[in-house]
């Protein structure tokens, strides 16, 4: 592929590679989420080898999933908005390309470190420490450029998308050296610099934070270019951008002790996390609102348009999982959901139908853009990967609510003796409908994405030099 | 917590809160009425943005959950020492539902606590609770049906490593146990351990190919039998199994055999001395009955 060079031409080398990797990591990271999900149904498919069991695989699907595949999604996006947005090119090609490889070479490495056992412990946060430090390296080269784009715009004003796309990149660059500061021992062993309930603390302002920013403040940069480009309608409110925008970094931050409701965390702590979780209710649907009303005037476009019909239902789904986490943060209702696959449920209606959704719905909107074609290769295949990933949604955190009540339920059932009414393997037996549901959810959603692959690959693969070169142009 | 720290978790809370309820009033402020087709002027890639005024239900909404905020942090413990006017605590609420249970259970497990384990065994109502108790407490190692798995005993047999009368079971569950069979490669050696092995299962009845039973019988004789007695009977006394009943904790194989002879076995039975005395009674009657069963 020719890199067009011309300071009237936009960077979209990096937005390209970027672009077709989240395609790449999105299959594999969902396929290690079926399988993982298979092995809770039929456990043979552990294998009795060290490298296939689920305690290994379970951080490989997490990793895969959120940094390789919602990462690239979100540097490809990042990269493409901010320099249409800004109508600038990347600050530095090559420090561009270096985050590129950089971050390959993390998702290369963890997808080899994490099935060796080779594990920081921290949820989320894995990686051992030469890791950490690469990752580091990569998220602060990705900043530069972020940041040195937005100061060459040509324009007075930063747009919306770019706040969000701000506030994420320099939050998870704190949170994630905050978070993995360890004191290594070997080159593969480190011990976190904190200890008891100070490490559970920062490692759940770390773990929440990287919902917050990871997995919202960033996608919401996304919806805020995606939507209404796609809809082709201005935002609806400038006015609830700036509320919703401030006032969500402002308190996600706060957030993170609601997963440590009824531990050895003091109870002003548990406290503060679970108001603020109750506070981000209305900032979090602010972006919703958003999104939703950029809409009103271009509804009928829904009928002919599952690109936009993508981001509408991620919209939806975000909607949701954001009452849904403010209701489970209040301590009654989490004495409750806590431990059950509830929280798994909660967290794929984000992963899945917000995360997900509104990655793939921009990436088909961006992809024949930045390749230089009209379109995509076919439509009705984007049509049936919608379906696909709404029914697996579905299908996927209401097989966790039923298994999340029931396991809540069972668990403290007890008899007119005191003693509990069921063992926990009963509970067990009777998640096993769900496990199967879920499983099959996941299929669906991973069956969607191999659509993608085929479609964006007949989409790309004739896109001539000068078609790039065309497609960069700024004017 | 220092008066320090207190006053910094107050103030940063609470400005925190203030500043977000300032910015949410200061862009409320002077918006317009009704909703409006006019943008800001600004445009970026083509986007341009409305000046519409922020949903008033999402208004209330906000508005209304930062009073339920304020009333919970009123309540409860939250801000730095503040306790909360209800001096609400987890360990508080923990101690009162404990208490609660204590009240309402008590009297249940204090009938049974003042019958001999003997009597409890044979009243149904009371085995049905022991086994309640064995599910959630026990079974996890010694199966749901109780009959072990390896390397956890099988408490239906009336085979005991420690014994079986009411007070020994009662020990184990109070105090839980450590076994300790010693390895023994380096002091036997490799042939005596095979030959060893292969005598010890023929006390079971169990026929071993190509070793000398009678090299291990006096490799057993010399370092086994202190434990496991000279007629392969075992004590209780030091939880040695007796080696004649072809009952096997660890495998009678022979390859299993020789690795318990050559690497040792150290089981381990945590104690339940959590659960109280009274349940323990419990758990006893249970496990008894589960030997027990003709006599019921």
């Amino acid at each position: 592929m020719s890199t067009a060079t011309t300071p009237t031409a936009y960077n979209y080398k990096v937005v390209r590679q970027f672009a077709v990797m989240t395609v790449v990591w999105g299959i594999v990271g969902m396929a290690m989420g079926v399988f993982i999900a298979s092995q809770l149904v039929w456990p043979e498919l552990n294998f009795g080898l060290p490298w296939t069991t689920f305690g290994r695989l379970r951080p490989l699907h997490t990793n895969a999933v959120i940094f390789a595949f919602g990462g690239c999604a979100l540097f490809a996006t990042s990269y493409y908005v901010v320099q249409r947005t800004t109508q600038a090119r990347l600050v530095s090609d090559g420090l561009a390309a270096f985050t590129f490889w950089g971050w390959q070479a993390v998702i290369v490495l963890a997808a080899i470190t994490l099935p060796m056992g080779l594990t920081s412990t921290k949820e989320y946060a894995e990686l051992e420490w030469p890791i950490d430090i690469l990752i580091a390296v990569v998220w602060v080269s990705y900043a530069l450029v972020f940041f040195g784009t937005i100061m060459k715009r040509k324009m007075k004003h930063i747009y919306v998308g770019n706040w969000f796309f701000g506030g994420f990149i320099i939050t998870v660059a704190v949170l994630h050296i905050v978070n993995s500061m360890a004191m290594p021992v070997t080159l593969t062993k480190s011990y976190s610099m904190y200890s008891g309930a100070t490490d559970a603390m920062v490692q759940w302002w770390y773990g929440h934070n990287a919902v917050g920013f990871f997995l919202t403040a960033g996608f919401l940069g996304m919806m805020y270019y995606f939507v209404p480009k796609q809809a082709e309608r201005p935002i609806y409110s400038y006015r609830l951008s700036i509320v919703h925008f401030w006032a969500l970094i402002a308190i996600y931050i706060w957030a993170g002790p609601h997963h440590l409701h009824y531990t050895a965390l003091p109870d002003w702590a548990q406290s503060l996390g679970m108001v603020m979780s109750l506070i981000l209710l209305a900032p979090s649907w602010g972006g919703m609102i958003n999104g939703m009303m950029t809409l009103s005037g271009a509804w009928h476009k829904l009928r002919t348009d599952p690109i936009l019909r993508f981001l509408v239902v991620a919209l939806a789904f975000y909607g949701m999982s954001t009452f849904e986490g403010p209701m489970m943060a209040i301590k009654t209702v989490n004495a409750l959901s806590h431990y059950t696959d509830w929280t798994i449920g909660h967290v794929h209606a984000g992963a899945l139908g917000w995360v997900a959704m509104i990655s793939i719905g921009s990436l088909y909107h961006l992809i024949p853009k930045v390749f230089g074609r009209e379109a995509m290769y076919s439509t009705p295949l984007i049509n049936a990967h919608f379906w696909l990933a709404t029914i697996g949604t579905v299908l996927y955190i209401v097989a966790m609510w039923v298994n999340g009540i029931t396991q809540g339920l069972m668990w403290r059932a007890v008899n007119v003796d005191g003693t509990p009414t069921y063992s926990f393997v009963e509970a067990l037996e009777a998640s096993h409908p769900g496990f199967i549901v879920r499983a099959i959810g996941g299929a669906f959603f991973l069956l969607g994405m191999l659509l993608m692959a085929y479609n964006v690959w007949r989409t790309v693969r004739h896109s001539k030099a000068a078609q790039l070169e065309a497609a960069a142009q700024t004017a | 917590m220092t008066n320090f720290w207190s006053g910094y978790i107050v103030v940063l809370t609470l400005t925190c809160l203030g500043l977000i309820l300032w910015l949410l009033l200061a862009t409320r402020k002077g918006q317009r009425k009704e909703q409006t087709e006019e943008t800001l002027g600004h445009s970026f890639d083509g986007i341009e943005e409305f000046d519409n005024p922020l949903p008033r239900w999402w208004f209330v909404l906000f508005i209304a959950t930062m009073v339920f905020s304020a009333i919970y942090l009123f309540l409860f413990p939250g801000l730095g020492k503040w306790p909360g006017y209800l001096n609400w605590t987890q360990v508080g609420q923990y101690e009162a539902e404990v208490a609660k249970a204590e009240e309402a259970f008590a009297p249940i497990f204090a009938k049974y606590s003042a019958m001999p384990v003997e009597e409890v065994a044979k009243d149904p109502e009371a085995v049905a609770i022991g086994q309640r108790l064995f599910a959630t407490n026990c079974s996890v190692c010694h199966g749901s049906d109780a009959r072990g798995a390896f390397g956890f005993p099988n408490l239906t047999d009336n085979d005991w490593l420690y014994g079986g009368d009411p007070e020994t079971i009662k020990t184990t569950l109070r105090a839980g146990r450590q076994a300790a069979m010693p390895a023994w490669l380096a002091v036997i050696g490799e042939d005596g351990v095979r030959n060893v092995s292969g005598y010890v299962r023929s006390l079971s009845g169990l026929e071993t190919e190509n070793v000398d039973l009678a090299a291990g019988q006096t490799t057993y004789t010399n370092t086994c039998a202190v434990c496991h007695g000279p007629d392969g009977k075992g004590n209780q006394q030091l939880g040695a199994p007796n080696l004649t009943d072809d009952i096997w904790l660890y495998g009678s194989s022979f390859l299993q055999v020789q690795q318990t002879v050559r690497y040792g076995r150290n089981g381990h039975m945590p104690t339940q001395a959590h659960l109280g005395e009274d349940k323990i009674h419990m758990l006893a009657s249970y496990v008894y009955s589960l030997s027990h069963k003709d006599e019921q």
